[in-house]
């Protein structure tokens, strides 16, 4: 095991290395320069700049500067936002993401687990289709789609709920962007649960199980409940990155001023240094998560051995 | 019960086999082609993708409103059977059928061009990986593994914000992040074809290497490469779509579905159809293609079942 999450742990550093060597190569390689502005700056002063900033060295060198820096947590300055770092930015941006993205995945960790707990041991009940409709739902229709219906439906037609905004961590703005990334996390958590506790309640053990007369919710909890999760310990990996993907059409749709939106600004103000360094941070972050997601793999199942 | 069911199910086999008395000789395809047509939903999706993808083709063409042409006298008109404007029309008076129909040549143009091109760069690298193993195995697969972790669409966007908007920029960035899950089944299915015994039988009897390939190995990888492309055309369709709804994709007066579902998503309150429209269709030609791909899983690989 300690082998494995070494070993494990190693392997993200190349991930991690290969991405930021990519992303800061193709942000050099664009045309122009931090103090190319509408003013010219005279040639001292721009040798100067340049000085203080180390863009007078080789690129090796700059590249180091700029590893050496994400090293000690500093994600660099904004393009647009002179008085802002990416930091300064992140700092009020990533709880907003965090509250919603967390939220909603545990939510539906629940949600989806508990549906599929009763639609695996009552199929072709209600709740079997309305698990089977969900999972329909969510992989035929995008997020983008799914969120102006909301909208439409529930602000507009009911009312019960705002079309958007945050309004400082009001509970009543969260409803409908978490209530569209639980639909989407459901979709994938309900079906693989579904489809693995039926798998497991199959086998020979269970079997021998309901032989010696066990009541049922000692099978379904004791026995079958550990082996049916793993399918979906290991579909929260992946699931993580699809809700990177749906946290920023959802933060989009509903104008929450979180990462997703910071990176799509920044990306239509062509903000190239914002968005590097929310790339970076959000890879990190993406990498750690498939990181914690193999390891408690390999913890609750026995026969991982890499 | 199960066991009559066999029985009967057998029993109807053995009719068949007797009533089509001289035996003919069927090849895996038309085998699977008959399982596919027996498929109704599957049938069903495959005719509606061919009429959305004739009508994006012909559409535009037949049709009397030119795509980024305004109609000064019918902005924001619901739609109408009377006044030429069936879809209506947006807030600039354009009309929301050709704008539709466009916007989807686009959207399946780059599905088409992307899929093709990450199909070709899975089965290459995957191929290339199984059939070589060991070290050079490890290495590519380990740079598949890490393309897996990797939120896609930041890079994605990252690209398009350093690289620019052009079409072709676009299917680039969409083919880079897409091309995983196809060189990952190709090496799998490559290397179990590999160790088969019918591939030693063949090399046993003294098959040349280039008919063992393109007679025995090559069809067997053609299975799963044609289930796995109609598995990659919606994921490829639906990342060209959030990345135009993020208005990272192609520009104005050119539209693409995700375009036109954001400019819908906008205005959605006072005239909901600019978004209905473009976001049923895509949404269907999704449902589809996952349906044909479901349906081509089921014909191509029967023990699956």
């Amino acid at each position: 095991m300690w082998s494995y999450a070494f070993r494990r742990v190693l392997m993200t550093i190349p991930t991690l290395l290969v991405v930021i060597t990519v992303c800061y190569l193709m942000l050099h390689a664009t045309p122009g320069g931090p103090f190319d502005g509408e003013r010219k700056v005279s040639e001292a002063v721009l040798a100067n700049l340049q000085a203080k900033y180390h863009l007078d060295m080789p690129l090796w060198q700059q590249y180091l500067y700029y590893l050496k820096s994400l090293l000690s947590g500093d994600l660099g300055a904004s393009f647009r936002y002179a008085d802002w770092s990416v930091n300064d930015l992140v700092a009020k941006a990533l709880p907003v993401s965090a509250t919603i993205g967390g939220g909603s995945l545990l939510i539906s960790l629940v949600i989806g687990v508990g549906l599929g707990i009763v639609s695996a041991l009552r199929q072709n009940s209600l709740v079997d289709y309305l698990v089977m409709l969900i999972g329909n739902i969510g992989s035929a229709f995008p997020s983008f789609v799914i969120g102006p219906v909301l909208i439409m439906v529930f602000a507009i037609w009911l009312g019960v709920a705002p079309a958007g905004g945050w309004n400082d961590f009001d509970v009543r703005y969260m409803l409908l962007p978490m209530a569209l990334l639980t639909f989407i996390n459901v979709s994938t958590i309900g079906r693989v649960m579904r489809g693995s506790l039926i798998e497991v309640l199959n086998s020979n053990f269970i079997r021998t199980a309901r032989a010696k007369g066990l009541p049922l919710s000692t099978i379904v909890f004791r026995h079958a409940l550990k082996p049916a999760l793993l399918p979906v310990v290991s579909v929260l990996g992946p699931l993580a990155i699809s809700s990177i993907t749906a946290a920023v059409v959802t933060e989009s749709v509903f104008s929450i001023p979180g990462i997703g939106k910071l990176i799509v600004n920044g990306a239509a103000n062509r903000d190239y240094t914002l968005v590097l360094g929310l790339v970076v941070l959000v890879t990190v972050v993406a990498v750690v998560l498939n990181l914690l997601v193999d390891l408690a793999y390999a913890l609750l199942d026995p026969k991982i051995r890499y | 019960m199960l066991f009559q069911r066999k029985q009967s199910a057998l029993a109807a086999v053995l009719d068949g086999a007797v009533a089509a008395a001289p035996v003919e000789g069927r090849s895996p395809w038309v085998d699977a082609r008959h399982r596919f047509l027996r498929n109704k939903a599957a049938v069903a999706s495959l005719v509606i993708l061919t009429l959305i993808t004739l009508a994006c083709i012909v559409g535009p063409l037949v049709l009397p409103n030119a795509f980024d042409g305004t109609d000064w006298d019918a902005m924001s008109v619901a739609p109408t059977l009377k006044g030429g404007h069936w879809f209506g029309t947006d807030e600039l008076g354009r009309d929301l059928l050709v704008r539709s129909l466009i916007g989807g040549r686009i959207s399946l143009m780059v599905g088409l061009m992307a899929t093709i091109a990450s199909v070709t760069i899975g089965i290459v690298w995957g191929a290339t990986a199984g059939f070589f193993g060991g070290k050079v195995d490890s290495l590519m697969m380990r740079l598949v593994d890490m393309m897996y972790a990797v939120p896609y669409l930041l890079i994605a966007i990252l690209m398009v914000t350093l690289l620019g908007r052009e079409f072709y920029l676009v299917v680039l960035t969409i083919t880079v992040f897409s091309w995983m899950d196809m060189a990952r089944v190709v090496r799998g299915q490559t290397l179990s074809i590999r160790s088969k015994e019918f591939i030693e039988a063949a090399r046993a009897i003294g098959v040349p290497t280039r008919q063992l390939i393109f007679r025995h190995v090559v069809p067997n990888l053609l299975g799963i490469v044609v289930i796995y492309t109609t598995v990659t055309v919606p994921g490829v369709i639906l990342t060209e779509s959030v990345l135009s709804f993020l208005g990272l994709g192609v520009q104005e007066p050119m539209t693409s579905w995700g375009v036109l579902i954001e400019d819908g998503a906008g205005v959605m309150e006072t005239t909901p159809w600019i978004l209905l429209f473009p976001a049923g269709l895509l949404s269907l030609t999704l449902y589809c293609a996952n349906y044909v791909g479901d349906g081509l899983r089921d014909a191509l690989d029967p023990k699956d079942r």
